[in-house]
């Protein structure tokens, strides 16, 4: 275990070097390209850590990431507060509307936290969509300002990484700490987790404001990269193709939202550039992905080549 | 609050027709998804693709025959291509999945969901369309003093009698009982000796016929396009949810909710009506967690 714990690190290490000579090789495109991959993965891996690692059916979870981005966007143009009291704002403010949203979904089980989850947000989309004075509407937010240092996209992608890679060793250290192993046995064995007095609904909601902060940092993201907001933002189809991402990198693993979102975001991008049906494409490539793939591309790498066998029962049964 | 409506007894009763007009659609369409959540415990993310399928459908049919045969003709066919289309991709695909996670059964129904909704895009294209209602149906009543379209009271009767169509069926029938056993122990059913596969079939189709049949009933009061399936499909989500899972009467109860709260909200607060239906879902979860009434799980 040491051994292969030895080498993920290495692996990591390596990847993060190569990561950071790209934008100096690589045209401003696929600099761009890879820097919004960034913060998709950064989204989807917050997600997995309430889905993967807490068995909930967070069905909505772009509202915290809109909500975020929307915050960072309305201080900056509206209020004119510096800009790093809107950047930390935003995942404040997601974990906010993480806490109130949560507090009630973790009353209620499985698809019906799910559907409150869904109409919850929907409300928040309804108000960002209808709003038109203060958001925009349906037009959105344009020409946000970003501080001069992270304004190219080659400054930007640096400013993503560096948050990226330490988001996620913060999300490593809080997996394997016991507030974290606890969440895992709450997922596998709820009843049991009550009977030997862990509080249950106590460890989700902090999972859950864990998990929004960061889709929060990734909301933060987008807007330095983008530089824009718009309603879709907060839409459920993101949240549910958030949710795809995750299944399809593989759920039960650390990195396998990365994957996923890699997968997503480069599909959408190249196959985007050669046909307008790129959905289908997707569609296809996903149903092949459960034919032959069950547990995602990670879960089937990590099983044939032994690191871990993938947990067999984790809480889906419905 | 922008109250410069007269908040008149007559604009309060044509909205609740409106309102009462809407939920019928919303009823067709979210019982059918209620039906497959019921019986195949899947919630199927395809549905609304699969409610588009039936208003373009509906509308090839109407300009290729035209006129009143035209519409009713769409009427019958359009959800029959929808059910076509459900059963070929239950038996080919869908049917191979029972046995699995069940995350996997979601997953391919947004896959089908992706595949179906460029299909359409291929076939149809991304103009807008519209259809014509037979000169019977077109115009306005008076009603409580202000007018009403008449193609809304057709719709007003073409609910129910749905809705009682689903009941027999459902109780009066042998496949319908068959159906509704599985959707409570489906075990039970395989142990019986009953081809727990083929039910699931059946009701997958019933159920997409459903959707198809919401679609052509719609057609004619919307412009039909891409993207009409993203709104319904998380309203007949949250409407199934709110009336107790796979419970038909209760995804009546939920559309009569989201329908009448969607009207009076264009007559309180216009600008945000939107929200109106979306409240009142979050306000019935958190009293009854479990949906208004029994869900068969």
């Amino acid at each position: 275990m040491a051994d292969t714990n030895k080498k993920t690190l290495l692996l990591s290490t390596v990847l993060f070097i190569a990561l950071l000579v790209v934008p100096a090789i690589l045209p401003r495109f696929y600099t761009y390209i890879i820097a919004s991959i960034f913060v998709t993965a950064l989204l989807a891996m917050s997600l997995n850590l309430v889905v993967g690692y807490g068995g909930l059916y967070q069905f909505h979870h772009c509202a915290f990431y809109g909500v975020s981005a929307y915050t960072v966007a309305l201080l900056i143009t509206k209020a004119h507060v510096p800009y790093w009291v809107a950047f930390g704002a935003g995942p404040i403010a997601g974990a906010i509307v993480g806490y109130l949203i949560g507090w009630f979904c973790v009353r209620l089980s499985k698809l019906y936290f799910g559907m409150l989850q869904i109409s919850l947000g929907s409300l928040i989309w309804a108000l960002a969509f209808r709003w038109y004075s203060l958001t925009g509407g349906d037009d959105g937010i344009h020409g946000i300002p970003v501080p001069d240092f992270i304004s190219s996209t080659k400054s930007s992608y640096y400013f993503i990484l560096i948050v990226l890679t330490i988001s996620l060793i913060l999300m490593y250290i809080i997996i394997k700490s016991p507030c974290g192993t606890t969440l895992q046995a709450t997922r596998d064995n709820p009843e049991r987790c009550e009977a030997v007095g862990i509080n249950v609904r106590k460890h989700q909601l902090v999972a859950l404001v864990i998990s929004t902060f960061f889709a929060g940092v990734s909301g933060v993201l987008y807007v330095i990269l983008e530089q824009s907001v718009f309603p879709d933002l907060l839409f459920w189809v993101l949240s549910l193709e958030v949710f795809i991402m995750c299944l399809l990198g593989g759920w039960f693993t650390f990195a396998g939202p990365i994957i996923g979102a890699a997968m997503m975001v480069s599909l959408r991008t190249f196959v985007g550039v050669y046909t307008e049906y790129w959905t289908l494409v997707l569609g296809v490539l996903l149903i092949l992905l459960i034919f032959f793939l069950p547990e995602g591309i990670m879960g089937f790498f990590l099983e044939k080549f032994g690191a871990k066998a993938p947990t067999e029962d984790h809480g889906g049964q419905h | 609050m922008e109250a410069a409506h007269a908040v008149t007894f007559a604009a309060l009763g044509s909205h609740l027709l409106v309102g009462l007009s809407r939920a019928m659609i919303l009823f067709i369409v979210s019982s059918g998804l209620s039906f497959v959540l019921g019986v195949l415990r899947v919630p199927n993310v395809a549905h609304g693709s699969l409610y588009m399928i039936g208003a373009f459908s509906a509308y090839t049919v109407f300009t290729a025959v035209g006129g009143q045969t035209g519409f009713w003709l769409a009427l019958v066919l359009a959800p029959l291509v929808v059910a076509a289309v459900s059963f070929v991709a239950e038996r080919s695909l869908f049917c191979r999945l029972y046995e699995r996670e069940h995350l996997m059964l979601l997953l391919f129904t947004f896959a089908l969901m992706l595949i179906l909704d460029d299909l359409v895009k291929i076939i149809w294209g991304a103009d807008y369309r519209s259809i014509m209602a037979p000169d019977y149906f077109k115009g306005s009543v008076n009603i409580f003093g202000s007018s009403f379209p008449k193609y809304n009271l057709f719709l007003l009767a073409a609910g129910p009698v749905v809705a009682v169509g689903l009941w027999l069926f459902t109780n009066r029938t042998k496949i319908g009982k068959i159906a509704r056993a599985a959707a409570v122990d489906r075990e039970m059913v395989g142990a019986v000796g009953i081809n727990v596969s083929w039910v699931f079939a059946f009701a997958f189709v019933l159920g997409c016929f459903l959707a198809g049949l919401g679609g052509a009933l719609v057609a004619p009061t919307v412009s039909i396009t891409l993207g009409m399936d993203h709104d319904i499909i998380i309203e007949a989500f949250l409407i199934v949810t709110i009336g107790g899972l796979g419970n038909m009467w209760g995804a009546m109860v939920g559309s009569l909710i989201f329908g009448i709260t969607q009207s009076f909200g264009v007559l309180l607060w216009p600008q945000f009506a939107i929200v109106f239906p979306y409240a009142a879902v979050v306000i019935v979860l958190l009293a009854r967690p479990t949906g208004l009434l029994k869900s068969v799980w």
